[in-house]
C-alpha cells in the first residue's frame, strides 16, 4: 500500500544533523572561533547587525558561523533572538558631532574644519588580488599614526550649511518615543522615523539599488556627499529613576549627509535639502544608498511627482526586509500540492468540456 | 417636472489655493437638468481646478456644492462622508478623463470595463451584465465582437467611446468631462462630438465640460463659462458669448479662435 | 536554550497585544486588523502569523493540532508541531476530535468542527483586492467605503475568457455581509465549511502584519454570480485508500507511466475511516 511521502521528524533531525556537519567542512581544518570572524570579517558581522537590528559583534560572528557565511540567514537568526530581549529603555539620540571619527570625507569642500580623514578604506586601492593573504601570519607594515590626534569634537559638514541657511534646516524632533515597526504595526503614510528605520534594518543591495536608481533618473536626487563619516560614539541613558544621563557603552556608526538638488519658488528662498543615512558598524554602501533614498521619500512626501521605486512609500518599505522576502519567497518550497491539485481539477474540467464542444461540432 | 424646475448643481464660493498660488478664486453657478455647461479658458486659468473640485479628486478650501438627488433632496458635495460620496459617484455621476487610459482599466476587457459599474452597483448576473455591456458597445459603435478584448489594443477614439461607455451604463445624471476630444486626430473629433451630443439628448444628461476649444464648446454646450487667472470673467449662452463676447478677454478669446 | 523563553515563546506583553488585535478581529467579522509582527525564530511565509495567533490563544490545558495540507506529517507541520511542543510543553494530537487548536496551512479538516474548537489559518497574503491594486492605503479605503466592484470583475473577466470562474483556490468570501475577505489559500472545496461553522477561525498574517476571524455561526458567502453559481472541486473516483467519495483528494503518482493514486488529503480523515472499516470486518 502507498505511503504517503511526508517528511517524518526523522527526516527532519537527519537533515539538521547532515547540515551541521556541512556547517563544520573539512574536520581536519581547524574551526572557526567566531572571535576571527568578528575581527577578521567584521564588515560582514556588520551587515548582519544592520539586518539583524542588534548591536552585538559576538552574536553577529556566532550566527554568522552558524549561518555557513549566509548573511541573510544570520541576520534572521538575530532578529529571533532579539524579539526574545526585554526593552528596558531608550537611549538618548546619539551626538554624531562627538564621534570618534575613524574616516570622514565630504565631497562638497576641499578642506573642512577636523579635516578629511580618509581612514581604514578600500577607496583607491587597486583591485588586485593579494596572494600574501593567502597563507597565514603574513606580515603586515602597520599605519603610521597621526603626529596630532583627531578633534575629540568633529562639526558635521552639514551643520555649516546649516548656520548660514544655505540648506533646509532638520525639524526638530518630535515629543516622545521615535515609532518602533518592530513593536507597531506598518500603517501608510509613514513618517520619517518609520521609514528611516525600515531603510536601517532593509536589505543592502536592494537599498543600495534603489538609491542608484535615483541617480539614474528613476527619481532624480542630484546628490553630493555632504560628508561620510565612520566611528564611535558613546550610548547615553537618562533612566527616570536617576534623572541624570549615563554612558553604557559605545558603537560604532557609519553616518552619511547627502546634500541635494536645491529647491525655492517666489516666496521661498533657494536651499539645499538633505538625505541622511546612519546605520551599525562600517557599511558605507549602505549608509548612502539610505541617505539617497531617504531624500527620494522625502520628495515624494513633500509632494513631488513621483517618478521611481525608491520615491513610492509602499514598495520601498515593504519590499526592503530581506527577512521577509526571503521567507516568503522560499515559502514556494513547501507543499502546495492541495492548490496544485486544484488547479488540475479546474484545468482538467475546461479541456473536458473544450473536448465535449469540439466533438459536438 | 418639477425636478426640471430646480437647479440639479448649485455651486456657490467654491476655492482652492495649492501654496501660495490661489488657482480658483471664490467662484459660483448653477447647472440645470439636462444641461450643458462648457468651461472655456487658457491653460493655467483654473478650470481643470474647478472640475477637479467638483469630482472631489481635491479637496476644496471652501464653498458648497449642492447636488439635487432623485428624491428632490439636496447634499452638499464637500460635506458628504467619503463613503456616501463614492457611493454617489459610481451611481449618479460620471468622469470623463482627457486620456482615456486614466479613466479605464486597460488590462480587463471592454466588457468588464462597462460592467464594473454595474456590478458595484450590485448587479450579480452575468448573463444581463453582458448583455448591458453588449448594448453599450452598439451606442459608442464598436464592434461587438470587441467585447472580450483588452482597451490596450483599441484606438484613440475607441478608448475614448469605451470610457464614455463605462461611464454612461448606470445613468447617470450628472457627467464632467475634461478635454474628451483632447488627445484625437480632428476627424475623430467630430465623430466623437457627434456621438457625445446624441448621448446627450437622449439620456437628458447634465454634462460640465471643460475645454480649451471654442469648437467644441459651440457644438455641446447651451452655456458657458470663460475662466481667467482663476475667476469667472463671463458667463452665458453660448451663442451669445461666442458671437457678442463682452469682456476684453473673451473677445480675445474668440477672435483668436477666428483668426486661426 | 528553549529554557530561556516564555511559554509558547512569545512574551505575556506581546500576548496581550495579539489578543486585544484578536478581539477587534472577533468583533468586526473580515476586518484585517493591523498588528505588530515579531519576528519569530521560522520564517516569514512559513506560518509566522499562524504561530503568533496560536501563541496568543494557546493555555496550558490545550491540545493542539497542526496540519498543513491537511496532513499532520507534512514537514511544516511536524516542524511547528515541535515548536509548540518545546516552546509550551502541551499535548498534541493528530485526532482532529481530539484537538481544542488547530493550526492548518491550506486546509479545513473534513470532519465537522464543534463548538469551542478554536482553528488558526495561516495566511500569506490576507488582501483579497491585492492583485487588482497593489496599494495597500487603496485597498484599505476600498474595504472601509465597501467599494467591491472590482472584486466582480475579476470573476467577470474569467467567465468572459474561460466560461467559468477559474479560482481553484484562496477563493474571496464575503463575511457577514459586509467584508470581502480571503480565507487563505484553502480550495474553494474547503469554503462552504466556513459558513456558520460552530468553531472560532482566526487568521494570522505574520509578514503582512494583519489578524481577522470569523466567529463562530457566521454568514460566509463564496462571491460568484447567479447564473455561474460558486460550485467546489469533484472528482470522479472515491478515494484509494477509505473509499471516501466527499473528501478532498490528493493526486499521488506512482510511477512514470501515468499511474496515479487518488487518497483523502485530511490524513486524520483517512484514517479514522480505516480504522472503522477495520472494526466492522
Amino acid at each position: 500500500m502507498y505511503v504517503a511521502v511526508k517528511g517524518g521528524e526523522r527526516a527532519i533531525r537527519n537533515a539538521h544533523r547532515w547540515l551541521a556537519e556541512e556547517r563544520r567542512g573539512d574536520p581536519d581544518l581547524p574551526e572557526l572561533d567566531p572571535a576571527q570572524l568578528r575581527e577578521q570579517l567584521a564588515l560582514g558581522c556588520d551587515r548582519v547587525m544592520n539586518e539583524g537590528s542588534l548591536y552585538d559583534p559576538d552574536l553577529a560572528a556566532l550566527a554568522l558561523k552558524q549561518a555557513r557565511g549566509d548573511t541573510v540567514e544570520a541576520a534572521f537568526l538575530l532578529r529571533a533572538f532579539r524579539t526574545t530581549l526585554p526593552r528596558l529603555l531608550s537611549s538618548v539620540p546619539v551626538e554624531t558631532a562627538g564621534m570618534r571619527v575613524t574616516r570622514r570625507v565630504s565631497a562638497t569642500f576641499k578642506d573642512i574644519p577636523g579635516g578629511q580623514i580618509l581612514g581604514p578604506t578600500f577607496d583607491y586601492t587597486h583591485r588586485l588580488l593579494d596572494e600574501t593573504l593567502g597563507g597565514t601570519d603574513a606580515e603586515i607594515a602597520p599605519a603610521a599614526v597621526a603626529e596630532q590626534p583627531v578633534d575629540p569634537v568633529v562639526p558635521r559638514v552639514l551643520d555649516i550649511l546649516d548656520a548660514d541657511g544655505m540648506i533646509q534646516p532638520e525639524p526638530a524632533a518630535a515629543e516622545g518615543e521615535p515609532t518602533d515597526l518592530t513593536r507597531e504595526p506598518l500603517l501608510f503614510p509613514v513618517g520619517r522615523d518609520a521609514w528611516l528605520q525600515n531603510l536601517a534594518r532593509g536589505d543592502e543591495g536592494f537599498v543600495f539599488a534603489l538609491g542608484y536608481s535615483t541617480q539614474r533618473g528613476f527619481g532624480s536626487t542630484h546628490p553630493f556627499v555632504g560628508e561620510l563619516r565612520v566611528g564611535t560614539v558613546d550610548l547615553v541613558v537618562e533612566p527616570e529613576e536617576l534623572g541624570f544621563p549615563i554612558v553604557i557603552g559605545e558603537v560604532e556608526l557609519t553616518e552619511c549627509e547627502m546634500v541635494n538638488q536645491f529647491l525655492g519658488s517666489k516666496t521661498e528662498p533657494p536651499q539645499f535639502t538633505r538625505g541622511y543615512g546612519l546605520v551599525f558598524g562600517h557599511q558605507e554602501r549602505k549608509a548612502m544608498g539610505m541617505a539617497l533614498v531617504d531624500r527620494a521619500l522625502r520628495n515624494a512626501a513633500d509632494g513631488q511627482e513621483q517618478r521611481g521605486p525608491a520615491m513610492d512609500q509602499e514598495f520601498v518599505l515593504y519590499h526592503s526586509d530581506n527577512v521577509q522576502a526571503s521567507g516568503f519567497v522560499e515559502h514556494l518550497k513547501l507543499p502546495h500540492y492541495v492548490d496544485f491539485q486544484g488547479e488540475l481539477e479546474t484545468i482538467r474540467r475546461m479541456r473536458e468540456a473544450a473536448a465535449r464542444e469540439e466533438g459536438g461540432e | 417636472m418639477s425636478a426640471h424646475d430646480l437647479p440639479l448643481l448649485e455651486v456657490r464660493d467654491l476655492a482652492k489655493s495649492y501654496g501660495g498660488l490661489q488657482a480658483l478664486k471664490p467662484t459660483g453657478f448653477e447647472l440645470w437638468p439636462g444641461e450643458v455647461l462648457a468651461i472655456v479658458g487658457e491653460s493655467g486659468s483654473g478650470k481643470t481646478t474647478l472640475l477637479s473640485c467638483l469630482a472631489g479628486h481635491v479637496p476644496a478650501d471652501g464653498g458648497s456644492v449642492r447636488f439635487r438627488l432623485r428624491e428632490g433632496t439636496g447634499v452638499d458635495l464637500l460635506q458628504m462622508a467619503e463613503a456616501e460620496r463614492r457611493l454617489l459617484a459610481r451611481t449618479e455621476f460620471g468622469f470623463v478623463h482627457q486620456n482615456p487610459r486614466d479613466g479605464l482599466r486597460l488590462n480587463i476587457s471592454a466588457g468588464g470595463n462597462i460592467g464594473e459599474r454595474l456590478m458595484a452597483a450590485g448587479w450579480r448576473h452575468f448573463g444581463r451584465i453582458r448583455g448591458e455591456a453588449l448594448a453599450w458597445l452598439d451606442r459608442v459603435e464598436i464592434d461587438r465582437s470587441r467585447i472580450d478584448d483588452l482597451p490596450r489594443g483599441f484606438s484613440g477614439g475607441m478608448q475614448q467611446r469605451l470610457q464614455i461607455a463605462r461611464n454612461l451604463v448606470t445613468r447617470p445624471r450628472l457627467v464632467l468631462m475634461d478635454e474628451p476630444t483632447g488627445g484625437l486626430d480632428v476627424s475623430v473629433q467630430a465623430r466623437l462630438l457627434d456621438l457625445l451630443r446624441r448621448l446627450v439628448a437622449e439620456l437628458d444628461l447634465a454634462v460640465v465640460i471643460v475645454t480649451h476649444d471654442l469648437a467644441v464648446a459651440r457644438l455641446l454646450s447651451h452655456r458657458m463659462l470663460v475662466m481667467r487667472q482663476g475667476q469667472v470673467v463671463e458667463q452665458g449662452l453660448t451663442d451669445r458669448v461666442l458671437d457678442d463676447p463682452q469682456h476684453p478677454y473673451s473677445q480675445l478669446l474668440v477672435s483668436s479662435i477666428l483668426a486661426a | 536554550m528553549s529554557g530561556a523563553y516564555n511559554f509558547a515563546y512569545l512574551d505575556e506583553q506581546t500576548k496581550r497585544m495579539l489578543r486585544r488585535a484578536l478581539l477587534k478581529a472577533v468583533a468586526i467579522p473580515g476586518y484585517q486588523v493591523p498588528f505588530a509582527s515579531r519576528d519569530m525564530p521560522l520564517p516569514y511565509g512559513w506560518g509566522t502569523g499562524g504561530i503568533q495567533v496560536t501563541a496568543a490563544v494557546l493555555g496550558q490545558d490545550d491540545v493542539l493540532k497542526v496540519i498543513d495540507q491537511g496532513a499532520d506529517d507534512t514537514t511544516n507541520a511536524v516542524s511547528i508541531r515541535a515548536f509548540f511542543r518545546k516552546t509550551a510543553g502541551v499535548a498534541t494530537t493528530e485526532r482532529t476530535a481530539e484537538a481544542t487548536v488547530i493550526q492548518t496551512r491550506h486546509r479545513i479538516p473534513e470532519r465537522p468542527l464543534h463548538a469551542g474548537q478554536i482553528l488558526v489559518f495561516q495566511v500569506p497574503i490576507p488582501e483579497p483586492l491585492r492583485f487588482l491594486e497593489p496599494r495597500e492605503r487603496e485597498t484599505r479605503r476600498m474595504h472601509g467605503l465597501a467599494d467591491y466592484g472590482a472584486m466582480h470583475v475579476k470573476l467577470y473577466e474569467d467567465v468572459a475568457r474561460m466560461g467559468r470562474i477559474t479560482t481553484s483556490f484562496a477563493y474571496p468570501v464575503k463575511v457577514a455581509g459586509r467584508y470581502v475577505m480571503d480565507p487563505s489559500p484553502i480550495p474553494k472545496f474547503d469554503n462552504p465549511k466556513l459558513h456558520d461553522c460552530p468553531a472560532l477561525q482566526l487568521f494570522g498574517a505574520g509578514r503582512e502584519k494583519r489578524v481577522y476571524a470569523i466567529p463562530p455561526h457566521t454568514t460566509v458567502e463564496s462571491l460568484d454570480f447567479e447564473d455561474h453559481p460558486f460550485e467546489v472541486q469533484r472528482w470522479d473516483r472515491p478515494c484509494g485508500l477509505c473509499g471516501s467519495t466527499d473528501s478532498y483528494l490528493d493526486e499521488v503518482v506512482t510511477d512514470d507511466q501515468g499511474g496515479r493514486l487518488f487518497c483523502c488529503s485530511d490524513t486524520d480523515f483517512c484514517r479514522e475511516r480505516r480504522d472503522r472499516m477495520d472494526e466492522g470486518r
